[in-house]
């Protein structure tokens, strides 16, 4: 089956968007991700940074070097492949995650709301690939997609003013990791001590828009010895290819 | 080598290029310039790459000493720079002395200042920027404002002073004003609105709110109608988009927005117009105009062209033998007969 062509919508002279569709949906972002990958294996000229979302993707250029025209054109060309031409496999990323207690305080909040137990809610949480549609707002941030609505609970009625880095949490059917220490709203079920967002790596991130995460649950013990050993670089992610 | 130190931040300086590249998928904002415009000005005036790290300084500009003899120029917002009490003339290089201190009287026109230093302001690359991004603490000096006590480096071994003195020809120096008209390129939402609501859009005056801030520029005014609601799937958002939210009123999104955001956006401030947003002061009045893509793409080649005019004078006789030789290139490329 040909899926339809995307729109091509100028967003000023420096960056246009490619929209493949309006709804969060596996099939169109599966479409932005290949899209992304085919304009940087074929170096499109001009092409300054691209930003992929659910169902969109933002190319910034420099006017300089190129045209909304001329990169129609040139993306054209390449969405206008066959399917199958992208990539194959994706990346899972395990994500070790301490459930409960200090390190996840809304967990009981979360089973009593879904009359579950806390096992319960850590066995649904940990059952799923989700897949990163997105990052942003903020650096590292992942939109993942996939969670139960059996364990979907609403966000706190008064944020927290600090949520340490890694933290777990749930906010309606959305689940999520905080990449970096900020305020906010979600019921925290764990924390992994991954760190999701360092400036010092390139790529800073472990996780990117296209894979998909696997939350793996760890013994609370285990959080600090799993944190010493990312320290001293004894550690490393477990990341398994699966078929697509 | 250590340039200056700071003897007071002032209310928001920090160190900015021409922003973060090849990240904005991970989440992190580009930040750089809000006026690009005058920070590539002010290295060319001191012979910089157009790139080089500058400080931005906002309304309250910083003191600062000298520790070097050193090459700088201010660009932009007139805050009413001072060296050692005198006034400092603006869009031209100057040379500041070991001892000599960098103070501001206040604003006079616009909000953001440029300071840059010949050789560039050296603080660490973090994701192939120097821009400082404060809400995540990324980039510049550690991440952050300056403030009392720091000292800032060139990448230079040695002070490096210019020989002759560069400036903007008067003409092309922007005034800024209290009233900003913005050209702007429809999109990439615009079909999320009703007739009426892009005829408010167009027709109507904004002013410039005090929550502005590197993030964005919010403004106040009439609503702007949409079609089927403000809230779409997340989206990427460029530079200069125009925002609107539920509640109908525009925010213009500038170099710390959000890499993507879940608001109609009905239409992008042209690259060339974004530094007179950047010079807005709150309460200061805004108003759109469309312009094509075309329109566009020409008022960034008249921008390029501006400051390429920024260029060290060439001695005439140099002037005079190159012109002879490229005549005499010419005439030799007429003399050969056309094939066919």
């Amino acid at each position: 089956m040909t899926a339809a062509a995307p729109r091509y919508l100028a967003a000023g002279e420096a960056a246009l968007v490619v929209e493949f569709g309006e709804a969060i949906d596996p099939a169109i972002n599966r479409r932005v991700h290949d899209l992304l990958l085919a304009i940087e294996a074929a170096r499109v000229p001009g092409v300054r940074d691209l930003v992929p979302t659910y169902r969109s993707l933002l190319v910034s250029y420099d006017p300089r070097q190129s045209t909304f025209d001329t990169l129609r054109a040139a993306i054209a060309s390449l969405t206008d492949r066959p399917a199958g031409t992208g990539r194959t496999t994706s990346r899972i990323v395990e994500i070790p995650t301490a459930y409960g207690g200090e390190f996840g305080p809304d967990l009981a909040f979360v089973a009593a709301h879904n009359n579950l137990t806390e096992a319960d809610v850590v066995s649904i949480h940990t059952g799923t690939d989700y897949l990163v549609y997105m990052m942003g707002f903020s650096p590292g941030f992942t939109y993942l997609g996939g969670m139960s609505e059996r364990i979907a609970a609403p966000r706190l009625k008064t944020p927290r003013t600090a949520i340490p880095a890694g933290s777990v949490g749930i906010a309606q059917q959305q689940t999520g990791i905080y990449p970096v220490e900020s305020p906010g709203g979600w019921q925290l079920i764990g924390r992994t001590p991954v760190s999701l967002f360092d400036p010092s790596r390139v790529p800073p991130v472990v996780v990117e828009a296209g894979d998909y995460l696997r939350f793996r649950s760890v013994p609370s013990e285990d959080y600090r010895t799993i944190s010493r050993a990312i320290r001293d670089g004894s550690w490393s992610l477990t990341i398994r290819e699966m078929t697509t | 080598m250590r340039a200056f130190e700071v003897i007071d931040g002032g209310m928001l300086t920090t160190v900015q290029d021409l922003g973060r590249f090849g990240f904005q998928r991970y989440g992190v904002p580009t930040s750089g310039a809000l006026d690009q415009f005058s920070l590539r000005a002010a290295n060319r005036l001191v012979g910089n790459a157009e790139g080089a790290a500058c400080l931005e300084m906002t309304l309250v500009g910083p003191r600062l000493r000298f520790l070097v003899p050193a090459t700088v120029s201010l660009t932009g917002a007139d805050l009413g720079a001072r060296l050692d009490g005198r006034p400092v003339p603006l869009w031209e290089s100057i040379v500041a002395r070991p001892g000599e201190v960098l103070s501001f009287v206040g604003p006079k026109d616009g909000v953001r200042a440029y300071l840059a230093v010949a050789g560039g302001l050296d603080v660490p690359e973090v994701l192939g920027s120097r821009s400082t991004y404060t809400r995540s603490r990324l980039g510049g000096l550690d991440g952050r404002a300056l403030r009392t006590g720091d000292v800032l480096s060139v990448a230079r071994d040695r002070p490096v002073v210019l020989g002759g003195a560069l400036r903007l020809a008067d003409r092309e120096r922007p005034v800024y004003g209290h009233a900003h008209r913005l050209r702007v390129v429809l999109g990439p939402q615009d079909d999320r609105f009703t007739a009426e609501g892009i005829g408010t859009f167009f027709g109507s005056s904004y002013e410039v709110s005090p929550q502005s801030d590197r993030m964005g520029c919010r403004l106040t005014g009439p609503a702007i109608q949409h079609a089927r609601g403000a809230d779409i799937v997340s989206d990427g958002t460029a530079f200069g988009a125009v925002q609107v939210a539920g509640d109908g009123v525009p925010i213009v999104l500038l170099a710390d927005r959000g890499t993507a955001g879940g608001y109609t956006k009905i239409a992008t401030v042209i690259g060339p117009d974004i530094p007179r947003l950047a010079q807005a002061a709150p309460g200061d009045t805004v108003t759109f105009g469309a312009v094509t893509l075309e329109e566009a793409y020409e008022a960034v080649r008249q921008e390029d062209r501006v400051l390429a005019s920024i260029s060290p004078p060439r001695p005439a006789t140099a002037d005079a033998s190159r012109l002879r030789k490229v005549a005499a290139v010419v005439a030799a490329v007429a003399a050969v007969p056309k094939a066919g």
